[in-house]
């Protein structure tokens, strides 16, 4: 806020007028903030609940079970602040995972068949993609369609039976790093990377614009085609990375791998304090959420809560965070 | 209030947790998911075992039965020390390496009422209620004798990868070709999922697509109520035979009233019974996980370990009709 006395006029000094918003409100005042509470809050009922559930080795082993569906909400908090949605990823994963497996089944050298695997991912996002931009679809729209289609290609090609991987495939999540399971700690890499991309590159804040207000962005300059192109391109990479690493972990693969994942993909950047209309949130708040919802299923899991419960639970976090988020934004966006 | 209530449940917790400190073993059995009548009464035979010999009992289950949803469950039950797992897997081998991880921490590992064919070696012991080879033929023979042995008939049932119901539809469609059933064809094989709601429209869809229908085999519970519920409300009792494996208690009233004529099944009960007596036995070391060993069982009289680590609570399917109905209240 400009503190000198050049002369203004009227409507520019009503417009400065408003007070700055002090420091600490800056910091504070946002929606990972509250991601934040509501972690620890979680971790502190967890314990009182269990005494099984202070056990940071457990916690771990049990982030392993969601690692994959973090990793991909990640990105998906990207495409979401541009102002897009992807729910197709989970089927990704499966189709990406059976495709792999039944290369690898067939005898195609691994190295191939893991490429051909992370082809198919990048072929799924290259299709939403020019859905999305070419031919200027909603996104929620195309998205949905090739949720179905993409799990429909992944049971005709797996058909009702299960695709074996080979035994040194199997077990991603027993192998640790500084103690840490492998899964772990390429989502905390991965959070790491795309966080310092979103909030320190111009590609980042180019993402943030895009989300803001595409036509503004665009007459600014913004290539936001080639931007949501990326974005759409990554989502569907990362995704066949999850697919396989959750074949990896499970052992085999069948054409229901992930189901009903992207539910919980959307829950953790809602959760996160991402803006369901773009332009807001952050890969800080998706990691805390990420966190946040391992904690709340597992504890309630460990101390035998019905399922019932623990839905009813995990709904109303849902609804807090949605009401915490549009009021913090509210508040502070004015 | 809600802190009152929380300090209630802290203490509540506390206390079952201090009762887990007596020399009883744990046994906790997991369910395909929660909402399904079949293992009330399963679990009822756990709790009346273990509210007469050493063991404590609970009973957990995911929401929805699809094929991973059961692991958090799993590592839950790891994580809290409990001696015998047992478990209606949800899936063949999606299971495998969380069950590695629960036997190699020395926890018994036994599927009760389903198995994970071809990936035997990953659990201790199987419990099966009657010798699942031969529930396809039974089956299929059941309906025969409902149609005349002429007729198309179809299949509903629980979800696309539910193993023992593949398993039992594989030994349908095998038992079909016997050409006792010559005039009799398979027209459809369609799946419910083990939900109320997709079974009614499934088999809603089967009348529709298949108008000479002549009978519907649902090796399920909820499926084999939810066609019942069909026919009854469109009063095509007489044209399209109804049976399958069902519960005594929700199929009572369609027997009753001459919707159903007669449907299988086992003693769920005695399964949960069984899976108590021989996770104490196993635990106290009077009884031995080997093939051909056998152990007593209060009411069961003496059972034999089989091939495969397998156990069964009874020789045959039991079949229920309006003159046996009533004695049954699972």
């Amino acid at each position: 806020m400009s503190t000198t006395g050049a002369p203004t006029t009227p409507a520019a000094a009503m417009h400065e007028a408003a007070p700055a918003r002090p420091v600490w409100h800056v910091a504070l005042v946002r929606p990972e903030t509250m991601t934040l509470v509501l972690l620890i809050v979680a971790i502190i009922v967890a314990s009182y609940l269990s005494p099984y559930f202070l056990d940071i080795g457990y916690i771990l082993r049990s982030f392993t079970l969601s690692a994959e569906f973090a990793l991909v909400a990640l990105v998906l908090t990207m495409v979401i602040i541009a102002g897009e949605i992807d729910l197709s990823p989970a089927s990704n994963m499966a189709l990406s995972a059976c495709l792999f497996a039944w290369a690898q089944a067939s005898g195609i050298p691994m190295p191939i068949a893991i490429a051909i695997g992370l082809l198919a991912g990048l072929a799924m996002g290259a299709l939403n993609a020019f859905m999305v931009i070419a031919l200027q679809l909603p996104s929620i729209i195309v998205t949905i369609g090739t949720l179905t289609l993409y799990r429909g290609l992944a049971q005709i090609i797996a058909g009702d039976k299960s695709i074996r991987v080979p035994d040194w495939f199997i077990g991603i999540d027993k192998v640790m790093v500084l103690g840490i399971p492998v899964p772990v700690v390429i989502f905390i890499v991965a959070a790491l990377v795309l966080g310092l991309i979103l909030a320190g590159t111009i590609f980042g804040r180019q993402i943030y614009q895009i989300g803001t207000n595409e036509v503004a962005a665009r007459y600014a300059g913004i290539r936001t085609r080639r931007i949501k192109l990326t974005l759409f391109l990554l989502i569907g990479l990362v995704s066949a990375v999850a697919g396989m690493m959750t074949a990896s972990r499970l052992g085999s693969v069948r054409y229901d791998l992930g189901l009903g994942g992207e539910l919980q993909m959307v829950l953790m950047a809602m959760l996160g304090g991402t803006y369901i209309f773009g332009g807001r949130g952050t890969i800080l708040g998706t990691f805390l959420a990420a966190w946040l919802l391992v904690v709340v299923s597992t504890g309630m899991t460990v101390a035998n809560l019905l399922p019932a419960i623990q839905l009813t639970v995990l709904g109303v976090l849902l609804i807090v965070a949605i009401i915490a988020t549009n009021f913090i934004y509210s508040r502070t966006q004015r | 209030m809600l802190k009152k209530s929380l300090i209630a449940l802290a203490t509540g917790l506390a206390l079952s947790t201090a009762a887990f400190a007596q020399d009883k073993i744990d046994i906790v059995f997991i369910g395909k998911n929660t909402g399904n009548p079949y293992f009330d009464s399963l679990t009822k035979g756990f709790v009346e075992a273990c509210e007469k010999i050493a063991c404590n009992f609970e009973f957990v289950a995911p929401a929805t039965a699809e094929a991973t949803s059961q692991i958090p469950f799993i590592e839950a039950q790891i994580q809290r020390g409990v001696d015998v797992i047992a478990i209606s897997p949800n899936s063949p081998d999606a299971l495998n390496q969380v069950f590695d991880a629960a036997r190699a921490k020395g926890i018994i590992v036994m599927t009760v009422n389903g198995d994970i064919t071809g990936n035997e070696s990953h659990r201790d012991l199987t419990i099966l209620p009657t010798d699942f080879t031969k529930v396809g033929a039974d089956q299929v023979e059941m309906v025969g004798s409902l149609i005349g042995y002429d007729g198309e008939i179809a299949i509903l049932s629980a979800t696309t990868e539910a193993p023992d119901q593949n398993f039992w539809i594989k030994g349908m469609s095998e038992a079909i070709k016997d050409p006792k059933y010559a005039k009799m064809k398979l027209v459809a094989t369609v799946y419910g999922d083990d939900q109320p709601e997709k079974s009614t429209t499934e088999m809603e869809a089967l009348l529709s697509n298949y108008p000479d229908l002549k009978g519907v085999i649902a090796p399920t519970t909820v499926g084999v109520a939810a066609a019942a519920q069909v026919v009854q409300s469109r009063g095509i009792a007489d044209k399209v035979k109804v049976t399958g494996l069902g519960l005594p208690s929700e199929m009572r009233d369609f027997v009753k009233d001459g919707t159903v004529e007669a449907f299988q099944l086992w003693s769920p009960y005695n399964e949960g019974w069984l899976a108590a007596h021989l996770a104490v036995d196993l635990k106290a070391g009077k009884a031995k996980n080997e093939v051909g060993s056998t152990f007593e069982v209060p009411n069961l009289g003496t059972i034999t370990i089989n091939e495969g680590n397998s156990i069964n609570t009874q020789s045959s399917l039991t079949t229920f009709n309006a003159e046996n109905i009533d004695q049954f209240d699972f």
